[in-house]
């Protein structure tokens, strides 16, 4: 494995005695793409703050392509940040906001207009350098916002939810745009997000955060399907949470009302007659037979929602409801509210919560 | 609007403007007067615009105009350099003074122009600690000085309402980020954004600093303002023209706020 290019280690933050960063560890590839993902208030922007300098750790050290920067001021760290709230100058055209930090850092008015030019055909943007920021709609001035950033060729880039302003169509394909151009430039980057499938669909690891604690720094395959924590396993996609009882902790084997399941995950020591929360995802299970499914649990049908490419069914097991997912079939008819049903999957795909 | 509401308020405007307008307009028509070659006559009586010559060609208005103009500007320059940093940094990082700072800046609207001067002569004797008086350099240092504390008020005010129309703890950061340093980044982002802000509290001090008598007068500079209260106690009609063109360049500075403030840079700081 390659030396880190950014290393967080062992970081805390306080505001008065309200901690809200604790033991973060996080070492990040060069060029690799990382999301922090979790919900509001666990601290998020506080860590990217404390790696772009605005806030100072309250303990721990963060490392720049091998070099301390913990002490550091925000503008001797040679790092491009993109926010949330757009933040470009407003008296600046798009040409000169994408050429501030090459000015600050004195460079020649050539070099400045060459790079302008070319950052402004990296957003797509050629013909808009001289407008104001208030010409631009809110995806324009993201682009530009992710321009200046990149403009001065930083080595790291963070982005604190730079997608939550703009509207769900351009959220979309703006991401794809940020992902594309930060691999072509294989720029560093932090890219801070409430979204899960924002995160999941653009990052080459995830780190998902709970009330300033790193639950799990993962893939998005593993963390979507190997979630730690029961935590994680919630807060990404839908889950079915099953509460059942160990009765053959060797075998694995797990009561769920009135089923049994053969586990085959470990049930981390829990014996029998223990309490375990099992966990499915809605698209790991079935209607009916399907071909490597060999558990079944048994229910009635209370629920049919039609979400076009899929038709999302709801099945009562007796003592809690489940969601799963089949695929619309024009051939095949809806299944029928109140019907009684096998509900199948494989026990591989079953997750044992902690 | 209500028919009736409309009414009311140009009724309210034309006895206001009746009350600005009707000493503005005898005060022009007493200055006017000329029994001896009039330009023209209205009603028997001619009238010419000889004492606006007269003022105007007289070297002393053109010297205390001079400096009182100089004074001005470099009252703006020092009301520009104390208050924009102030009012910057009170709204970055300690947005809990406000409440102090603008109390301080309207001292001066409380406090009789007369007790500062008084102070200052006690303060800067040419026998004391700072001889600021000792010199006429220095006395001049200190009418500027005392002339921005006459002005702080709308300065203040001025600048931290054009701040509150930009984003400035995101835009200082994006800077920061960008490797800019404190010095550039108020001169190169919060500056041009409050600068509309800086000019109509800048011309508000231009007609402060013009039309001072107290301080200038105490401190013994030659100023506009003693000139012009030192011709009303001597002539008749210049001291009416006198007042005329204060009247005028007032309203020009006004006039001057007034259209800047259309220039006021649009913010697109917020997300839409
Ligand atoms: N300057 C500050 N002073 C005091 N508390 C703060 C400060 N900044 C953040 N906090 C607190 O720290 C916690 C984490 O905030 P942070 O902004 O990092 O959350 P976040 O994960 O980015 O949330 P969001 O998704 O809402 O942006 C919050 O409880 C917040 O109230
Ligand atoms: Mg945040």
């Amino acid at each position: 494995m390659a030396a880190p290019f950014l290393s967080i280690q062992h970081v805390k933050k306080s505001f008065g005695d309200n901690t809200v960063v604790q033991d973060f560890n996080l070492d990040v590839e060069p060029g690799e793409f990382v999301s922090f993902l979790g919900p509001s208030g666990c601290g998020k922007t506080t860590v990217l703050r404390m790696v772009a300098g605005f806030e100072e750790p309250t303990a721990g050290k963060i490392f720049i392509a091998g070099k301390d920067v913990t002490n550091l001021k925000p503008n001797q760290r040679n790092i491009g940040m993109v926010f949330q709230a757009y933040a470009l100058f407003p008296n600046l055209t798009v040409a000169q906001n994408i050429a501030f930090g090459l000015k600050v850092a004195g460079a020649s008015k050539a070099d400045q207009d060459k790079r302008v030019a070319e950052m402004l055909n990296i957003i797509k943007l050629p013909q808009l350098g001289d407008r104001y920021p208030y010409q631009l709609s809110g995806g324009q001035q993201q682009r530009v916002a992710l321009a200046r950033a990149l403009a001065p060729s930083p080595k790291l880039l963070l982005l604190d939810e730079p997608l939550s302003a703009l509207d769900a169509k351009v959220r979309v394909s703006l991401r794809d745009e940020i992902r594309s151009i930060q691999k072509r430039l294989g720029i560093t980057t932090i890219f801070v997000t409430h979204d899960q499938e924002e995160a999941l669909s653009i990052s080459d690891r995830i780190v998902v955060m709970y009330g300033g604690v790193a639950e799990q720094v993962a893939t998005p395959f593993e963390i979507y399907n190997r979630p730690s924590t029961k935590f994680v396993a919630n807060f990404v996609g839908t889950l079915n949470v099953l509460e059942g009882t160990v009765v053959d902790p060797a075998l694995g084997k797990v009561r769920v009302n009135n089923d049994e399941i053969a586990v085959k995950h470990s049930l981390n020591g829990a014996k029998r007659g223990d309490a375990v929360s099992l966990a499915l995802r809605p698209e790991a299970m079935a209607l009916g037979d399907y071909s490597g499914h060999d558990t079944e649990l048994h229910g009635k049908i209370t629920d049919v929602h039609f979400l076009g490419s899929v038709i999302r069914v709801r099945v009562n097991l007796g003592a809690e409801t489940i969601a799963l997912d089949t695929f619309n079939n024009s051939r095949t008819p809806p299944p029928t509210i109140g019907d009684s049903t096998k509900v199948t999957f494989a026990s591989n795909d079953v997750l044992v919560l902690h | 609007m209500r028919k009736g509401g409309a009414w009311w308020a140009w009724l309210t405007f034309a006895i206001g403007a009746t009350y600005f307008l009707v000493p503005l307009i005898a005060t022009l028509e007493f200055s006017m007067r000329q029994r001896n070659n009039p330009v023209f006559s209205l009603f028997g009586q001619g009238y010419s615009f000889g004492v606006f010559n007269n003022v105007f060609g007289d070297p002393r208005f053109q010297q205390t105009f001079t400096y009182s103009v100089l004074a001005a500007i470099f009252t703006i320059l020092l009301g520009v350099l104390i208050v924009v940093p102030t009012a910057y940094w009170v709204r970055l990082r300690m947005p809990y003074l406000r409440p102090v700072i603008e109390f301080v800046t309207l001292l001066p609207l409380v406090i009789p122009a007369i007790v500062i001067v008084f102070g200052y002569i006690r303060m800067y004797g040419s026998n004391s600690m700072l001889p600021f008086l000792g010199t006429t350099g220095g006395t001049n240092v200190l009418l500027v000085i005392g002339y921005a504390v006459l002005s702080l008020p709308y300065m203040y005010r001025a600048v931290d309402t054009g701040l509150r129309t930009v984003d400035v703890p995101t835009l200082t950061e994006a800077a920061q980020i960008l490797g800019a340093g404190w010095t550039t980044i108020i001169a190169r982002v919060i500056l041009p954004n409050v600068l509309i802000a800086v000019l109509s509290g800048a011309f508000l001090t231009f007609a402060i600093v013009i039309g001072e008598f107290t301080m200038a007068s105490l401190l013994n500079r030659p100023a506009f303002g003693p000139y012009m209260q030192n011709l009303g106690a001597n002539r008749a009609y210049e001291p009416a023209a006198l007042a005329i063109i204060a009247f005028a360049l007032t309203w020009g500075c006004m006039a001057m706020i007034q259209f800047l403030s259309r220039y006021a840079p649009r913010s697109a700081n917020r997300p839409n």
